[in-house]
């Protein structure tokens, strides 16, 4: 089996919850706020205690240590923290050169202060700070929570494009029907303490 | 020269003075009368009885009896660690991770220097390793606490930078690192100021009391810059290992960032 695979995974109000996410597909979790969306992919991302497996390609999420899990799992939570004063401080040296023209950035923004930027921006540059880290699987907690609608769209583009490229495995929690309709290959909804299919394979 | 005794109502001058600050305290509503009468009330009777102590220590020099006091000191030092942290450890952590920093340093630093630079025979005479202990313990629990309470209050505020910086792959110490240098930081500035400030702003009181008791100042000197180095060195390596030991709990095994581990003030 290939891509990232959730066996009778519980944490907090959730129980049982088993999930397929083959590379380079989107799978969406909406349901209403508190139910556990954000628990569950930090749960997938090993950052605390849970039960059922977890694993990527056929590894077991506890049978690697657990920062290298999360080198190739990467979580992008929904407020990015910037503990640097620069933003290139928080990117390793090689990422600078291929900055895509799709974030809506001058090059120069590696050298700019963190300080500067709105939250939409933070947002728009922890997406690509995950990405360069070449991930096999990203965990998006409402990604375009801080964007305009405008810009929702353009980076909702950019991101899929990069995740096919990248046959990259997405959890991606989204609340808007519409965006869920634009990205997802398919969608869950968190239901009391199960997930339900809304559309897509099994 | 035979040193003036002080005879005890002339103590109890200094302590009008201290009543008066209390007073004044009182008066301007600052606040800080009641723990400055409790602190003077503790002072006066643990060091008259730690007086009553070593008397009978120095007269009969067995080595349990030093031992003894050598271990109710540290319980009492890893017990100060533990109530001056804001945030600390549950459960036996706190006390035990204190402790055992505070025995491991101060403790093999104070018999290395009896040991090998004073040597006094036996080794473990009283009048030289009781004093010496005392000022090891008392400057490292300063350092210990400092660092640990930096450490775990640091920590929960940044609970979020470090959980990102979890996410991004990076291992526990990477993700601790600047809290663990700005703990350890917090932990040594004491000890680099006095050693800054030593000679110059403050003369140090042991060397005070040492020539007050009628040495010659150029051995109390030389006693005191022993006694600078070596606090260092205990608080310094104190804090290495109360930061270390202390920030390894705050994670699990799996490099999760368990604040459920704190106790809240």
């Amino acid at each position: 089996m290939t891509g990232l695979l959730l066996e009778d995974v519980s944490i907090g109000g959730l129980r049982e919850v088993s999930l397929a996410v083959p590379g380079g597909q989107v799978v969406c979790l909406s349901g209403p706020s508190g139910s556990g969306k954000s628990r569950l992919l930090r749960a997938v991302a090993d950052l605390e205690p849970h039960g059922g497996r977890v694993s990527l390609n056929g590894t077991d999420q506890q049978d690697v240590p657990a920062h290298q899990w999360r080198r190739q799992v990467v979580m992008v939570p929904a407020d990015s923290q910037w503990w640097f004063d620069e933003v290139g401080a928080h990117f390793p040296d090689t990422a600078g050169g291929q900055f895509p023209a799709a974030l809506g950035f001058p090059s120069e923004v590696m050298g700019w202060s963190v300080s500067r930027l709105s939250s939409g921006e933070r947002q728009r540059l922890a997406l690509w700070r995950a990405l360069v880290l070449e991930p096999e699987v990203l965990l998006l907690d409402e990604p375009t929570a801080n964007l305009d609608s405008d810009s929702t769209e353009s980076m909702e583009h950019w991101l899929s494009g990069e995740i096919r490229r990248r046959q990259i495995a997405t959890l991606w929690v989204a609340h808007d029907p519409a965006q869920i309709h634009r990205v997802a290959n398919a969608h869950y909804r968190i239901q009391g303490a199960a997930l339900e299919l809304v559309h897509g394979s099994d | 020269m035979e040193v003036i005794d002080l005879a005890w109502w002339k103590l109890g001058l200094a302590a009008l003075l201290v009543l008066a600050l209390a007073a004044t305290g009182y008066r301007s509503r600052l606040g800080i009368s009641r723990s400055l009468l409790i602190a003077t009330v503790r002072t006066v009777i643990q060091l008259a009885l730690i007086g009553l102590v070593l008397e009978a220590l120095f007269a009969s020099s067995a080595f349990y009896w030093i031992a003894l006091l050598a271990l109710v000191m540290l319980l009492v030092a890893g017990r100060e660690v533990v109530a001056r942290q804001g945030r600390r450890l549950k459960g036996w952590w706190a006390f035990g991770i204190g402790t055992g920093a505070m025995f491991v340093s101060s403790f093999t630093v104070t018999v290395l220097a009896l040991t090998v630079v004073i040597g006094p025979e036996p080794w473990y005479t009283p009048q030289y390793a009781i004093p010496l202990l005392g000022m090891m313990l008392g400057n490292t629990l300063t350092g210990v606490s400092l660092a640990l309470d930096r450490l775990n209050d640091a920590v929960w505020r940044q609970r979020a930078v470090i959980e990102n910086r979890l996410m991004l792959g990076q291992t526990w110490q990477q993700a601790l690192e600047d809290i663990r240098r700005d703990a350890m930081r917090s932990g040594m500035m004491p000890s680099i100021n006095a050693m800054a400030a030593a000679g110059i702003v403050s003369l140090p009181g042991m060397m005070t009391g040492q020539i007050l008791a009628g040495s010659p100042p150029a051995v109390a000197v030389k006693y005191q810059i022993l006694v600078m180095l070596i606090i260092t060195v205990g608080t310094g390596f104190g804090a290495v290992m109360a930061v270390s030991w202390g920030g390894r709990r705050l994670f699990d095994e799996r490099e999760r960032l368990r604040l459920e581990r704190l106790l809240k003030p």
